[in-house]
Formats: C-alpha cells, structure tokens, sequence
C-alpha cells in the first residue's frame, strides 16, 4: 500500500473516530435532556395538548416529591415545576434555608428570599411583592411566596420569579404550591408506614425474648452442676445470640450471620428438648455471602420449632438448606411437626387472627420479603394439619439499597 | 488416536462433572454441625474455580496451535490472559465484591443509580458471553473431530447437551467445587503429558524448534487438504500429489513446486519426504469469513505490532468485564477476601499457561503439517502419539482429550449460567426456576445454532474478539466507576455505546468477512488499541458535559466501595 493511501486511511479512521466520539456526546446529551423534552405528538386540539403536556410535567415532578422536602427531591423537582409555570426562576425552601433554585439569580436573591419567607410562615398566607433588585440585568423583578404545608403545619415555601407583576402567576403559584404539599403529605404517609415496618421489626426483637430467654436459662441452670463445662458454652451462646437479636443498626444481613444465630438459637433449643431435636442443614457456600433483611429465617426456625416440639412428643426433625440457583439463592426450612390448617395460615398471613399461636414471626417475614423483594419473591408455605411445614424463600443475590452491615462479630462486645 | 480411551476419557469427565455437580453438596454438606456448613468459600478455593472456569479451550488448545503456527510472537496470548488478573487485583477486585454487585448490570445499577445503563450493560454481558461461548463450542467440535472422526457440530452439541441437562437437573449445586475440579484437572491433563514428551525430546536429541525459518517435516508425512489452500513457497519443493495443483489433476505423481504461490484444491493428498520446508498456507480468498485472523501473520511489521499492541490492551483490560469471572467474585465473603482470591488466581493461572507454549514448540517439530490442513489447534491432543506412540501415547491422548473437553465444560457452563443469571434479571418477563431454565437453554442454544452456521476460527483468536470487546464496554464502566466521582449515567451510556459498540461492530464486521483487506482490516479485526481509548473518552467527556447528572448517593456509594467492610458497617451503625 502506497504512503498516500495509508494517510489517507488514518486520516479516515481518525475522521470515523470523530464521528463515533460525535454520536456518543450526542446519545449523552438525549439521555440527559429526554425527560425534558415535551411529549410533542400531534394529538387533539392546543389546548388538549398544553393539557397533556401539562400533567405530563407534574407526573415527571411527582416521583421526587415522594421522597419528602429534601434538598435532593427539590433539587429534581424544581426544574420540572419551573418549566410547569414557565417562569423566570423558581425556589423551593424548607422552614431555614434555600433548598434548590432553579433558573437565574440564585446568587443575590437567596439571602432575601429567606427573610420574605420567614414573613410568610409567620402570616400563613401567599403574598406577591417587588423585588426591588438593583441590578439592571436581573429579570426576576417580582415574587410569588406561596407556603407548602403539612399535617404539622408549615414546612416551607415555593418562591416563583417574574419579570412583571401578574395576577396569574399568583394564582398558578399558589394552586403549585398546594399540589406540593398534597405529594409531600403523601411522602408523610410513605414514612409512616416504614416507621410503622420498623416498629414491628422491634416488636420482633422483643417478642423473642420473654419466653425464650426464661427456657433458656432454666435450661442453662440444669446443666450448671452436672455439665458446668456446657453450661458455659450454652451461656456464650446465649450472649451471642441476644447480641445478635437486639442489635440496633442496620436493616440487612448476611445470610452466613443470620445462619449463625439460627445455630445458636437451635443449640439453646436442643439444651431444653435434648433429643427429641435433629436438625439437617445443606447449604452451599456460595450463597453465604447474600444480603437478606435482618431477623427474616430465623422467625421460620421458630415456627419450625415450635409445631415439631412444643405441640406434639414426637421426635422433631427440621432441615434447612440453602440453595444456589442463578441470580437467586433459595432457602428452605423444613419440619415434620404438627403443621396448620392452610386456610388458618392464609388468615394469619393476611392480618385477620393477630395474636394466635404464630404471633407476629411468619406474617412480619411474608410482609417484609415482599417489601424489600416484590410480591414475586414472597416466600411459599405448603403445609397441611398433621403434615408439617415448608417454607421457601427466594432471595435475589443483588438489589438495589439492599446492603448487609457489618458482622457482628467484629464489633466490640458491648456494641 | 485410539478412540475407545479417548471416548472413555471425555465420558468420565462428563460423567464426574454431573456427578460432582450433583452430590458434591451432599457429600461436603450433610451435617448438622453449623461451623462446617455456614464456612464460607475459602480464597484458595474460589481462586481455583475461578482459574477452573477462565481456563477455556483457547488456552488448553488454542494458545499451542498459535505458537505453532506463528512462532513465540504469539506468547502475548498467555502473558495477556494472565496479566488481566494484575490489572483486576489492583483497580477491581474488591470494590466490585464490596459493591454488593452479583453480575456487572448490578454494580453499574448500583454505582450510577439507573435502570438505563443497566440495560445497556445487560445488551454486552450477553454480547461478550456469546462471542466468548461460540469458539468453546467450536473449539469442542474440532476436539470431538480429531478423536473420532465425528462431524464438526456434534461435539459442541453435546457440550450444550450437558450443560442444558446440569441446569435442567436443577444446576450444579455445588458448582465451586466442580470448578475447582475442573482446574486441577485440565493442570494434571496438561502437565503429566507434558513430562512424558520432554523426555521422549531430550531422549531424541533435542532438536531445536525453528521459529526464524520454517518449520521441516522430519520425516515422510503425507496430508490430506481439508479445504482449498494457497501454498507460498520459497524455493522449489519435490512432492508427491494425488488431486489437484495449479488446476491440473495428479496421480501419485512426483512434483516440483517452482518458487512462488500454487493453488491446491480440496481433497488434494501431498506426499512430502523428510527434510523439506513445510510450504506457508493460506486458504483461498474468497473462502469465507476465514481470512480474518490472518494479519497477526501477514508479512507486514507494522501489522504485526499494531495487532499485539490490539491483543495486549485487550487482554490485559478485558478480563474484568467477563461475565463469568465477574459472578464469582460474588462468592468471597468480603473485599479482602476477593483480593486475596485474584491474587491466587494469578498464581494458579500463571501456572497452567507455562504449558500451552511448551506443547506449541513440540508441534512446530513434530508435528508441523498441522499448519498445511487448519487444524493447528488439535497440536496438543495429537503429540503424544505422536511422539510416544503405543498404549502410553494413546493413553496420554486420553487425559489431553479429557482435560480439552473439562476446559468446554467448565467455561461453557460458567457463561451460560452468568448470560442465563442476566437474561433472567432482565430480559425474560417471569420469574421462578422455570424461567431460569429457559434463560439458560437461550443462553446456550443461540451460540450454538451460530457456531454450526460460521467457519471455525483458530480458538485464542476468537476469544480475544470477546476480549477486545469486554475491554472496551466494561474496563472503563469498572475503572471509571470505581476511581472517579464525575462518571454520570450519560456518560456510562455514551461511552458503553461508543466504546463498546465500536468494538462489537468491527468484530461482526471482521466475523461476516465484511472487512476491506490491509490496514482497515487489522483495525477492525484487533480493535481494542482504538476502541478502547475511545470508550474511555467518550465516558470522561460526556460526564463532564452532563455533571448536573452525578447520582446523588455517589459519595456514599464510594465510601462504601472503597472502606473495608468492618469500617463501613461501624459507619452505617453510626447513621442509624
């Protein structure tokens, strides 16, 4: 091949190279202004159109409000609301500061915009005022302050900017401003109903104790002059495994810890019905590593426990095992004990017989599975009377924000 | 070669495989003692399977049929494959385990916070898995060919056979172990045979591999052509063909090849006396996508060195967005421990790839016709009986040919079972074991219904297109996304499309045979020098463009992937 064809060449695939670099900025730059971008189809009438277009945007700014007035949502959401009222610029605060400001202007009006806010929250009331900016260039020459409430009052403000005093820019403002405060009251609702999960893991926590720790010593006490030597490890193990139960951070675990305490908590079982107990686990290490919730196999060891032991004088005998299948680990644990009516199960599950023998353990399991995983990973029970209990549970081995803490062996004792 | 040991040989590997699949669980695990059972996977252990499951059929076979062909140039090949794992240990190992992450969408899902780049990164997971199973199951084609004379097809159906049967019996269930298995087997396949044939060299005189000049028949060989070839030739040849040369038909004649290039056609059996140069070949232009691989061994320098430079950043960046290395991971319990595997891993690994040369040498002597008829990647399985002959040889042949067909194994089963994990998660609508089956079967019977469609390509060659292609997508997404706090989910999607789609195009295109020849084809056929600098690029300059679009949660994401695990969690504890 000749010089010249070859630089030729080079200067082509440098050129193709361009090309490629070229197309890539500009997949970057769609990705990034997609959402933005109006939902132009050539449907229906302008004003059907301005419509669609119109709760389209509000639909957009929607999702980020749920999250609660937080300066990451406002930051998400003010572009949205902006280009809902087509404004000059738009503000969102909270009761102190400037949460996100969207458009320009954000240097010298800030300050402000605090102190009219304040005024507001005082009075409760949107109010329209000038500016009174100094500086020629600036186009926000009036503000719209209009207050976002909630079940405990106010919790901020939305400010709009404009450039001429207009009564339409109040009233839209203020219509805003409300259907903020109606998703910020619906964020409310979300929280409450995981503070109300979190309070039931801890009433999971303290519904292991009363009984169990009353056998459990009164077994310890048993063995502390015929065995003294396994009266100790039976007490370490009890140290271990209220450690474990009571500890107070993190949501997840891994399944090797969690695994952990179910042995300890059977080691403690086995002290009490001595033979009668025989437990059969096959696990594949690869599995040890998934994170799963906290506290979620061993209500079902529990169960298991509890039909093969305490409601019936048969031998007892539970196998779990934990299985590697794919992008899933799949767990069961297994008895031969008394089982339960399916229909007696299903009304439990569904929250209509609180407080029977199955106390809070296997619904809270079912309802917080699902919560973290969707309703395809919720775990399946086959049981039948007389029959004894299977329970399954499917765990992805990844899920986004699902992360196990650290083990609880590495913590200091008194963690 | 004798087919009833080496058909027996494979038969036991397969037979052990399942087996070991199947019961190993219950053999290790069937205990009530929690301390045994809740172990978690050691690093040696996960370092083995992970050797057992990266070491395909390119370096059992492919590495010693490249040496042989072209001489030590292609060294690079294992000092690629192996070096990978340095640039893993030190820039991905234990972020990417603490990241959570099982398979590479995860972690981009869980580094850049979207469904978008997940999905971009689910399309080259399943690219680089299938460009990477199609020459596994090739390459088990060619194996099965050489033992028993079967058609080119059988032997990787019966390798997707296996593999679907695994998963459809309900997985390995202790596939680490059958992994780890596997590796010491395919070492021990390599390695005993290994000593016997430098002893028959040494106790032969140990005559010298030339790689300057070619290679010489050493004594009478005749071969049979399997396709239409172009035989270059340096100075005048005597031979004796039965076929046709140069267009006219022979007999059982002697001839004299003059000097210069001579066509020879299909079928065509040459008769060479000891001591003549075995002729350069070259299949005919125009016989498909075949040519591709040919400018590592073109005549210009320049190719040459632009080709290995391709191979080296290749190599050296792709092994960390393989599929099925980077589900294992998964299995260490911590960052540590992931460290300590990779570094294992390189000892192992580095190991097994000081004998693939050492069978390439023995061929160039030995064995050099195999250059003439295309199947230079059955060197190793056919030097032993050669060189030994007898019950011994036939009987080394047999392990070579398990060893081969453990390599099939363990590589085809781990990608399906990385591709099978992603098309589950992603691609296929409902979820449950059945629909894991079904992304599995997918999984292996689309590059299965490939590889019977396209010409075979030699094996190291292949992979590395998975290489060049995995490099390009995958390092700078883990790089960048581990390393810098400005990559933005624009800029993983740009630079995932350029990059890697640069990448992938100039591979298909260069596998459909749709390439210009010269300078355009060697970029195209060894694209990582460029595409991979431009993936980089492109992911740099975007997410400066777009840095309004840095995920929220990015410092803690960091933190969480870089602070040993101990420290993250006393933070965590802190937060609540």
């Amino acid at each position: 091949m000749t010089g010249a064809g070859q630089a030729l060449l080079a200067v082509l695939a440098v050129a193709g190279a361009a090309l490629m670099l070229g197309a890539g900025w500009a997949a970057g730059r769609w990705h990034a202004r997609r959402g933005e971008r109006l939902a132009g189809l050539d449907l229906g009438t302008p004003v059907e159109r301005a419509t669609f277009h119109t709760l389209h945007t509000a639909s957009l700014a929607a999702p980020p409000l749920r999250a609660g007035l937080t300066e990451d949502a406002a930051r998400k959401a003010a572009r949205r609301l902006r280009s809902l009222l087509g404004t000059e610029a738009l503000c969102l605060t909270d009761r102190e500061a400037v949460l996100a400001w969207d458009g320009p202007g954000a240097d010298h009006h800030q300050r402000r915009a605090m102190a009219r806010v304040a005024v507001m929250l005082e009075s409760g009331r949107s109010q329209s005022v000038r500016t009174e900016c100094q500086r020629p260039d600036c186009p926000l020459k009036w503000a719209v302050f209009a207050p976002l409430t909630g079940e405990d009052g106010m919790l901020g403000a939305l400010v709009a900017y404009g450039s001429r005093e207009s009564a339409v820019l109040v009233r839209a403002a203020t219509e805003l401003a409300r259907w903020v405060s109606v998703q910020l009251e619906l964020s409310e609702l979300d929280r409450s109903r995981t503070r109300l999960m979190e309070a039931e893991i801890k009433a999971l926590r303290a519904q292991i104790s009363p009984h169990f720790i009353f056998n459990s010593l009164a077994a310890i006490a048993s063995f502390v002059r015929t065995d003294p030597e396994r009266a100790r490890e039976l007490l370490l193990e009890f140290a271990d495994f209220t450690r474990y139960s009571f500890r107070r951070h993190g949501d997840f675990t891994t399944l090797a810890e969690e695994l952990r305490s179910i042995q300890q908590y059977l080691a403690l079982a086995g002290a009490r019905f001595g033979d009668r107990l025989k437990v059969t686990l096959q696990v594949a290490p690869e599995v040890l590593p998934v994170a799963l919730p906290f506290l979620c196999l061993q209500p079902l060891v529990e169960n298991a426990v509890k039909h093969g032991l305490e409601d019936s004088t048969e031998e007892c005998r539970i196998t779990i095992t934990a299985q590697d299948a794919g992008p899933d680990a799949v767990i069961t644990v297994e008895d031969n004990g008394v089982g339960m009516d399916p229909e007696l199960l299903r009304r439990i599950l569904a929250g209509e017989r609180a407080g029977s023998s199955s106390g809070v353990g296997l619904p809270n399991v079912d309802e917080r599975i699902r919560q973290v995983y969707g309703d395809a990973y919720g775990p399946v029970m086959e049981t039948g009377v007389g029959a004894g209990m299977k329970v399954t549970v499917r765990i992805p081995k990844y899920r986004a924000g699902v992360h196990s803490s650290a083990s609880v062996q590495a913590l200091p004792p008194q963690a | 070669m004798n087919q009833t040991y080496a058909l027996t040989a494979v038969a036991v590997v397969v037979l052990v495989t399942l087996l070991l699949g199947a019961l190993g669980l219950r053999i290790s695990r069937t205990t009530s003692d929690f301390y045994v059972a809740s172990r978690t996977v050691g690093p040696r252990l996960n370092a083995a399977a992970i050797s057992g499951e990266y070491l395909s059929a390119a370096s059992f076979l492919g590495v010693a049929g490249l040496v042989l062909l072209q001489g030590p140039g292609m060294l690079w090949y294992p000092v690629g494959y192996t070096a990978g794992y340095v640039v893993l240990l030190a820039l991905v190992a234990a972020p990417l385990r603490r990241s959570g992450a099982y398979t590479l969408p995860d972690f981009a899902e869980a580094r850049l916070e979207s469904r978008t780049v997940r999905r971009i990164a689910v399309l080259f997971v399943v690219g680089v898995g299938w460009l990477y199973l199609l020459p596994q199951l090739q390459g088990a084609g060619l194996t099965l060919e050489v033992l028993t004379g079967a058609p080119h097809w059988a032997g990787g159906l019966v390798v997707a056979g296996v593999v679907s049967l695994a998963v459809a019996a309900g997985g390995m269930r202790s596939i680490t172990f059958v992994q780890a298995f596997q590796y010491w087997l395919k070492l021990t396949a390599l390695l005993v045979p290994a000593f016997f044939l430098i002893a028959a060299w040494a106790g032969d005189g140990a005559p010298r591999a030339t790689f300057d000049a070619p290679a010489v028949f050493r004594e009478a060989t005749s071969v049979t052509l399997a396709q239409d070839v172009r035989l270059s030739v340096k100075e005048p040849l005597a031979v004796t063909v039965t076929g046709q040369v140069d267009g006219r038909s022979h007999v059982a004649e002697p001839l004299v090849l003059a000097a210069g290039e001579h066509a020879v056609r299909a079928h065509a059996r040459l008769e060479f006396a000891p001591d003549t140069p075995v002729p350069d070949a070259r299949e005919e232009p125009g016989a498909g996508a075949g040519t591709w691989s040919e400018p590592p061994s073109g005549e210009l320098r320049e190719y040459r060195l632009y080709a290995t430079y391709g191979l080296i950043l290749a190599t050296f960046l792709g092994t960390m967005g393989l599929p099925h290395v980077a589900v294992r991971f998964y299995t260490s319990p911590n960052g540590r421990a992931a460290r300590r595997t990779t570094l294992a891993v390189l000892g192992l690994v580095g190991a097994f790839y000081l004998l693939p040369p050492v069978y390439g040498a023995l061929g160039r002597i030995y064995a050099p016709e195999l250059a003439l008829t295309g199947d230079a990647d059955a060197a190793v399985l056919v030097l032993p009986e050669r060189m030994l002959g007898g019950v011994l040889g036939e009987l080394l042949g047999a392990l070579l040919a398990g060893g081969a067909f453990a390599a099939f194994l363990s590589t085809a089963s781990g990608l399906t079972m990385a591709v099978a994990g992603v098309l589950h998660q992603d691609v296929l609508p409902t979820r449950g074991v059945r629909s894991f089956r079904s992304a599995a079967l997918l999984a292996i019977l689309v590059p299965l219904g490939v590889s019977v469609a396209v010409t075979a390509v030699p094996v190291a060659d292949a992979v590395g297109l998975a290489f060049a292609v995995s490099a390009s997508s995958f390092c700078p997404l883990l790089v960048l996304g581990i390393w810098w706090r400005g990559l933005t989910p624009p800029g993983a999607v740009a630079g995932l499309v350029t990059g890697g789609g640069a990448a992938l195009s100039a591979v298909l295109a260069t596998r459909a045979g749709l390439a210009p020849t010269g300078w355009t084809h060697t970029m195209l056929a060894w694209p990582a020098a460029w595409s991979v600098p431009l993936g980089f690029l492109t992911m740099v300059v975007v997410s400066l463009a777009t840095r309004s679009r840095i995920p929220a949660g990015t410092a803690a994401t960091l933190a969480r992937l870089h602070l040993p695990e101990v420290v993250a969690g006393d933070r965590a504890g802190g937060r609540r």
